[in-house]
């Protein structure tokens, strides 16, 4: 299995480590829930450094990306990060993805259970084309640090200034010799950056940032993927493995918005005729009754009739609800017919609900 | 990790702890650091017949849904209705309030035959 930077430090303080995507991953800490809270109040950090990062150069470079890409990437001013998604010639979604544009080159972070597809993939489309790809993804360390503290505490502790970058923008340079971009993004539905290092560098601004500050200061403190999990699902943000993938399109998926169909790109054809004809399928958030968690694949019914299945749920620990998203048959969710979740023998009632579950600042 | 010696084990976490004819069954403390934060207990109604060897109930934590088990059958006595409102009870104390039911067993013999606390504690590290 494979294993970040920053791996040693997550034993040291006792991290319960799981296999994720082929990576030693930290899932947790000192309690998922606690860890979900703290990001919601003060600020965490996670090592995301098992994501794939995949740098382009060349002339060539741009016409790639909008070929795999749908989202129009063109449009990136450098300096500026967009999610996309890649999709296969049906319509399919291979992964989704964030593009970012400097000035001499481009940034694609992938899911780390896909970069071995997306490599592959990419190296398919790079034929004929004068493009240069570089893997770093074992050669770097990247951190999501996340919550409501994050800024004040990032330009407290650190030398880069970035409370003028805005949200889907970065900055990049080098300090003392090491390179660094800090991106104004994340996963969990908090403002947060996004910060990618080398890994020498990585782990002493992982020990740096994580050391206890006494108890009359805010610190930053370490998350794992558990929360992350909980965090993006009451953010209403897709997962892929749960509301992506090969089987479903970006239309589907809710994320029209990433998908530009006037221009030219690997599957463009399809999803014109699904956004001619309209989804047959929607990603849809429920909120379902008592205390019990709907998992991944778990039906969902109107009335006796079954209408869709689940993705992903939780007990949010914010709104302390059981809550789930769920891909419905868009007709069955016209009707208005009640709507309930077989868990177990039981069915569970259901009401839907826009996603996101949490917006910051509500 | 201090498994309590004054009750017996299942090869899948759960305690039973026998006084008279009556046995307080619950998971061990290790079964509740494993599952990470518990969000729900489903257990029997009161009067209801568990069978030893067979689930009773499910118990949900943010990361999954596990069976019940329990090495005695009886009859349900009683159930902890603090659960209810506060699952967390099993994972801040698993071995006294976060108990989960109490049994009236039909054959107490079935309690020498779980796993004692070092066989239990044995097989964790196996």
């Amino acid at each position: 299995m494979l294993t970040t930077p920053l791996y040693e430090a997550h034993k040291r303080i006792g991290a319960r480590l799981i296999d994720f995507g082929g990576w030693e991953m930290p899932v947790m800490y000192r309690g998922i829930q606690e860890e979900h809270v703290y990001t919601r109040t003060a600020s965490s950090i996670f090592d995301v450094s098992h994501m794939g990062r995949l740098y382009f150069t060349g002339p060539d470079t741009e016409a790639l990306l909008q070929h795999v890409c749908t989202r129009n990437v063109s449009k990136l001013k450098v300096g500026r990060s967009g999610y996309s998604h890649i999709c296969n010639e049906q319509g399919g979604i291979l992964d989704d993805v964030i593009v970012s544009r400097y000035e001499d080159k481009w940034l694609m972070v992938c899911n780390a259970g896909n970069r071995e597809k997306i490599v592959a993939h990419l190296k398919q489309h790079m034929q004929g084309r004068n493009v240069k790809m570089d893997d770093t993804t074992t050669q770097s360390v990247m951190v999501a640090i996340q919550g409501p503290a994050t800024m004040d505490l990032f330009a407290r502790h650190m030398p880069i200034k970035v409370g003028e970058v805005a949200r889907y923008g970065f900055v990049s340079g080098s300090y003392m010799g090491q390179k660094y971009s800090v991106f104004r993004s994340g996963y969990t539905g908090e403002d947060g950056l996004e910060v990618i290092l080398s890994a020498g560098t990585g782990v002493l601004v992982w020990d740096y940032l994580t050391q206890d500050g006494g108890q009359d200061r805010v610190t930053i403190k370490p998350a794992g993927l558990g929360a992350r999990d909980t965090l993006r699902l009451e953010a209403g943000m897709p997962l892929y493995g749960h509301e992506l993938n090969e089987s479903v399109d970006p239309l589907s998926a809710g994320c029209a918005w990433c998908v530009d169909l006037e221009k030219e790109f690997i599957g463009a054809s399809v999803l014109r005729k699904i956004a001619a004809e309209g989804p047959r399928r929607k990603l849809t958030g429920l909120v379902l009754e008592g205390k019990r968690i709907a998992r991944q694949g778990a039906k969902v019914f109107t009335g006796e009739t079954e209408a869709g299945i689940v993705t992903s749920g939780t007990l949010s620990p914010t709104l302390e609800k059981s809550i789930a998203i769920a891909y419905i048959d868009s007709a069955r969710l016209a009707s208005g017919d009640k709507l309930s979740v077989e868990i177990k023998d039981q069915r569970i009632g259901a009401a839907v609900v826009p996603l996101p579950f949490y917006k910051r600042g509500s | 990790m201090g498994v309590p010696n004054d009750r017996r084990y299942l090869k899948s976490h759960e305690w039973h702890k026998l006084s008279g004819d009556t046995c307080t069954i619950g998971i061990t403390k290790f079964a509740a650091d494993e599952l990470t934060d518990i969000t729900y207990v489903s257990m029997p109604k009161v009067g209801r017949e568990v069978t030893a060897g067979q689930a009773f109930g499910e118990i949900e934590s943010v990361k999954a849904t596990s069976d019940l088990y329990c090495g005695m059958s009886g009859i349900v006595t009683e159930v902890n209705e603090k659960l209810n409102d506060s699952p967390e009870l099993v994972n801040n104390d698993s071995y006294e309030a976060g108990w989960l039911i109490k049994i009236k067993v039909s054959d107490p013999s079935q309690h020498a035959r779980l796993l004692s606390a070092a066989d239990y504690e044995a097989q964790l590290g196996a």
